[in-house]
């Protein structure tokens, strides 16, 4: 059982899986951002209420969480077990020519970790009763948070992270999952740019949008 | 040409290695890249030097032995071509050449350039094989294989196990000379049987060796001298999920 849940490929099927599933979850999320945009706060709010209410969500919090937890703890694992692959490193760097997000992705990784650090502690740990804030008008806490310059230069460059890191996220994701099809993952790639770009550009919309001219 | 070359030199697995620096003065454009490190060799022989020690045998492209990293690349600069097959003409009088040993946790440096590469032998004695019976050769349309299978197959079995892939990549990962190993079998109805036998037991091995993770970054494939393709990966992916 270690073998079959500890093995080099079985590590990568589950951060595959994991970062798939986040990665379904953000033009939820974006969707419902969206809603900041509008001058009545009910609709976000009630989206918000709707998102903690509803069991059947609930349970896909539930999983999310984990993945998200699964994800970053495969993922440093699998890193420091890549270090530790090679010990003594190459006088001169590999100069071969290769997708050049995919060297980064634990560092991407890492700065989309200290922004969730930082989304929890603004919205969901009010929820929980955690921080302070009122978890029933989600809209002005956002909309505050969003007329903060630094927040904003912060936000824009972790989306901006993401997006590195979505791109080559989705097509290892399907690589590591065996899918790998002579017309279907050119599909794929092109799919992983246009995904890459639009998802992170639909959040930094609302947010300079918000920032600059609400 | 005249050359700089910037050697890594170490005495045994224990010691401590360092570069060492040589010129080379009239280097032959014609000649190989082993051809210039004979002619060096003379040298230091003549000169009551010690040559360096690098691994090589076929000198043809095909056995897979003459493996080292020069200039941050697997095999030289060159696409596609071994160490031995590499032309001193790609390089350009007054350059430097480093040379480095491949690196990786699993390759231990024996002396010089040469690493103890038993570890991708351990690989394929876990289960790259298929078992059966010696003796005549059966006739050879007597199982069927479809053209299109027959030719992956034979582009993965042009995997001459140098290590170049291992030596390439960031991780020092294996996964693209195992799916080598485990395709040339899975395409074939021969390799079917033991199919999933194989998968578990060769990845299994290359967990216990050390090698690295894949990160599907690519750059095995495009430092592979027999260009074996990252298709491969994803079918032992395939192969390992349907063994369990």
């Amino acid at each position: 059982m270690d073998k079959l849940l500890f093995s080099s490929v079985s590590k990568k099927f589950v951060m595959a899986l994991a970062g798939l599933f986040l990665i379904l979850f953000l033009p939820v999320h974006l969707f419902i951002n969206f809603m900041l945009l509008k001058s009545d706060p009910q609709p976000f709010n009630e989206a918000a209420r709707f998102m903690v209410s509803f069991p059947l969500i609930r349970i896909i919090e539930i999983v999310l969480i984990a993945a998200i937890i699964i994800h970053i703890c495969y993922g440093i694992y699998i890193q420091i077990q890549n270090w530790m692959a090679r010990p003594t490193r190459y006088a001169v760097s590999i100069k071969t020519k290769t997708s050049f997000f995919s060297k980064f992705m634990i560092w991407t990784g890492a700065a989309v970790f200290t922004f969730l650090i930082i989304h929890f502690f603004n919205f969901y740990f009010i929820r929980l009763g955690l921080a302070e804030g009122n978890p029933d008008d989600f809209y002005s806490v956002a909309h505050r948070l969003f007329k903060i310059p630094a927040y904003n230069y912060i936000y824009l460059v972790c989306f901006i992270l993401l997006g590195l890191h979505l791109y080559h996220a989705i097509i290892s994701a399907f690589q590591t999952l065996g899918l790998n099809h002579r017309f279907w993952t050119p599909v794929v790639k092109a799919f992983a740019l246009i995904y890459a770009i639009v998802i992170p550009a639909g959040f930094a919309v609302i947010s300079i949008t918000i920032w600059l001219f609400r | 040409m005249n050359l700089t070359l910037k050697i890594w030199r170490q005495k045994d697995a224990k010691s401590k290695g360092k570069f060492v620096t040589y010129k080379m003065a009239d280097v032959s454009p014609e000649m190989s890249f082993l051809e210039m490190l004979d002619a060096l060799n003379k040298k230091l022989v003549e000169s009551g030097g010690d040559p360096v020690a690098f691994e090589h045998d076929c000198r043809e492209g095909i056995c897979g032995t003459c493996g080292m990293y020069i200039n941050g690349h697997p095999h030289g600069p060159v696409p596609a071509v071994t160490t031995c097959m590499l032309s001193m003409r790609y390089f350009s009088d007054g350059d430097t050449i480093t040379v480095e040993p491949w690196r990786a946790k699993p390759f231990p440096v024996i002396r010089d350039l040469i690493v103890d590469r038993s570890a991708m032998d351990k690989i394929q004695v876990a289960g790259g094989y298929i078992s059966v019976n010696t003796g005549a050769a059966p006739d050879a349309n007597s199982i069927l294989v479809p053209k299109k299978n027959a030719e992956e197959a034979f582009d993965a079995a042009a995997c001459i196990g140098c290590g170049a892939c291992v030596a390439a990549c960031k991780n020092a990962s294996a996964m693209l000379f195992v799916s080598a190993r485990i395709s040339q079998y899975a395409l074939l109805p021969q390799g079917r049987l033991e199919a999933k036998e194989r998968v578990r037991a060769m990845v299994e091995k290359m967990d216990e060796l050390g090698f690295g993770n894949c990160s599907n970054t690519g750059a095995c494939e495009a430092e592979c001298p027999k260009q074996v393709k990252l298709v491969n990966i994803a079918r032992l992916n395939r192969e390992y999920y349907k063994a369990y």
